[in-house]
């Protein structure tokens, strides 16, 4: 039993209901968001140095034991995704202040920013089924404001569609949990592992694995992203470049966490599956950033070229995959948000998403071009950057799981992300400046603290891994020993 | 009881399935709501279905009703409730600001 558990979901609750009373306070709003995500973060580094020190942390809601009761779960994997969560969430709500505009801030945008970090931090935490599902409708809704507040034509009209094709893969979602309830008795993560380590995965619970696989691959932009490329890029540039570094990763969790946790025992069929699926993702994704000349469907792309190599580390299933993967996905959630930012500035600058209509902005901007830089380089793998470490061991577990042609796919996908954004970098800095300072539609003031921030943090990452090394091991071994887990939940109770 | 559950649960599904491959936003929403009555449905019958169980256990009673798929349809009607209203706003906005309600016409354009 942790009390601190509860905090980094309910802070952020907190802060948002008071927001709606707080309408017309905007600057007090602005500095209790940023002072929120800052707790959460600080709460986040001391649940994990005692994860760290004592194992898994667990909160029993209300007292009752696990199975009976809902808890919260807190291993290293969950807790170092919160505290990247909160950094990024940090940096993006700074980014807002100048670029959102009055009309969204006072129509209650941050108190729904603050609810999607609550049904983000929630569905990591979690360790009750349906409890994952409540939070992952927690930050769905609050999504679905996101992108249609504004209410402009685009917007509404791709918020149709996200919304529609969401409440679809939620409706089944409930699908998979009936299925599961009336096999297993019980909702309890950890519960629901035992009764199938004891029953054995038979070919009824396989089916129920590649339904959940099929929720979760809608939510994470796994081969069925069809929605996410208009999506994404509607809403305004702070929360296209939250939704891309967090929306899509509670998906990957999820199915990181159903597929070491609960359906482990047939990955020859379920694992497989996945790996398939990643590679088909790499390469529809890479084709698509490849091909388009708008910036804002080439980030989006990137968005699922990542979120397919991520999982091809978990498909693999060997302890160097899944270290890459967690290394793959701490670092995709930051790079996605610093190039996401920092495209968002290159439109805001230029008045268009057409690359050929831009040129030269390195003249007046030669930080910003260089920050573009870095991050796209990180984002291919290049060594000093953090990409690197994440992209080495995610390709040696899957040679090492003898899935050569998902390792192989998986660089190939690299050298696709490299062409599209050297082709941002090329069009949009290099050039002929077309844009004198004064013609701008818009400046970089007050912009570039969150973007110098997040490349600070993707170069101490590649430079000093070894800062969170051990934190990163002990998520692994967590992972890939199922029981760590189990018996943190059950404290030493007897299992029912 | 299982059986007749069962077909109209499957009845539920076809008829969502059939609203949502049309293409007028009132009835996709209308289909997406049936599936998620459905189920509910499938909820309340996957925990097994007793005439005469209380939902408490005690050592005098014999049978006794799960009480749980019950808690998670409460908690399912109610986030459908949230979410359906949310879309019905949200359709009558585009509608208004597109001037139509035909899903083909909502795919988007190139050069807008």
């Amino acid at each position: 039993m942790n009390n601190l558990l509860i905090w980094p979901v309910i802070l952020p609750l907190i802060a948002g209901l008071l927001f709606i009373l707080l309408r017309n306070h905007i600057r007090l709003q602005r500095v209790i968001s940023v002072v929120v995500l800052g707790v959460v973060a600080g709460i986040s580094i001391a649940i994990m140095n005692q994860i760290s020190v004592n194992g898994i942390q667990t909160l029993q809601l209300g007292g009752w034991q696990a199975p009976f009761g809902i808890g919260l779960v807190a291993d290293m994997f969950s807790m170092l995704l919160v505290l990247t969560t909160s950094i990024i969430a940090f940096c993006c709500v700074i980014f807002s202040f100048r670029t959102i505009g009055k009309e969204r801030e006072r129509h209650y945008f941050y108190s729904l920013f603050l609810f999607l970090i609550t049904g983000v931090n929630g569905s990591f935490m979690t360790g009750d089924l349906f409890n994952l599902y409540v939070f992952f409708e927690v930050l769905l809704l609050a999504s679905y404001v996101l992108v249609s507040l504004g209410g402009t034509k685009i917007q509404l009209r791709e918020t149709m569609k996200y919304v529609i094709i969401n409440v679809l893969s939620s409706a089944f979602f409930l699908v998979g949990i009936a299925y599961i309830y009336s096999i297993t008795g019980t909702l309890n993560l950890a519960h629901i592992s035992v009764r199938i380590a004891e029953a054995g995965q038979d070919g009824f619970i396989t089916t129920i694995a590649i339904l959940f696989l099929l929720v979760f691959g809608i939510k994470a932009g796994l081969f069925l992203f069809y929605w996410l490329p208009g999506s994404y890029s509607a809403p305004p540039t702070a929360v296209s470049a939250l939704f891309a570094a967090l929306l899509t990763k509670v998906g990957i969790y999820a199915i990181i966490r159903m597929y070491t946790l609960v359906f482990y025992h047939e990955p020859q069929i379920t694992h497989l599956l996945l790996g398939i699926l990643a590679a088909l993702t790499m390469i529809l994704g890479g084709i698509g950033a490849v091909a388009y000349s708008d910036i804002n469907k080439i980030l989006t792309y990137n968005v699922i070229i990542g979120a397919g190599f991520i999982l091809a580390g978990i498909a693999a299933f060997t302890e160097n995959g899944a270290l890459g993967s967690i290394y793959y996905l701490i670092h995709d959630m930051i790079v996605k948000a610093l190039i996401f930012l920092i495209g968002g500035v290159i439109v805001y600058l230029t008045g268009t998403t057409t690359l050929k209509e831009m040129s030269g902005l390195i003249r007046n901007h030669p930080y910003l071009g260089w920050m573009f830089f870095i991050g796209s380089l990180s984002l291919i793998g290049i060594p000093p950057l953090s990409g690197f470490i994440g992209k080495v061991f995610v390709t040696r577990g899957t040679f090492e799981a003898g899935y050569y042609w998902l390792g192989f796919i998986g660089l190939i996908a690299s050298l696709m992300i490299l062409y599209s954004v050297m082709k941002i970098f090329m069009n949009a800095f290099w050039g002929e400046t077309v844009l004198s300072e004064e013609e701008e539609k818009g400046t970089t003031k007050g912009v570039m603290v969150p973007i110098a921030l997040l490349t600070a943090l993707t170069i101490a990452l590649g430079i000093g891994p070894e800062i969170i090394n051990s934190y990163v091991e002990t998520a692994v071994e967590g992972l890939m020993n199922p029981q760590i887990y189990i018996d943190a939940v059950f404290g030493g109770n007897e299992i029912p | 009881m299982e059986t007749l559950i069962a077909i109209v649960i499957g009845i539920l599904f076809s008829i969502g399935t059939y609203l949502i491959l049309s293409n007028q936003m009132l009835r996709i929403i209308l289909g997406l709501s049936l599936i998620s009555h459905g189920i509910n449905l499938m909820i309340m019958v996957m925990g097994g279905l007793k005439t005469g169980g209380p939902p408490l256990l005690s050592e005098t009673f014999q049978s006794f009703t799960d009480a749980i798929p019950q808690a998670l349809i409460l908690t399912a009607i109610v986030i459908n409730f949230a979410v359906t209203a949310f879309l019905l706003v949200l359709s009558y906005r585009t509608y208004k600001k597109h001037g139509t309600d035909d899903m083909n016409q909502l795919r988007g354009h190139e050069h807008e």
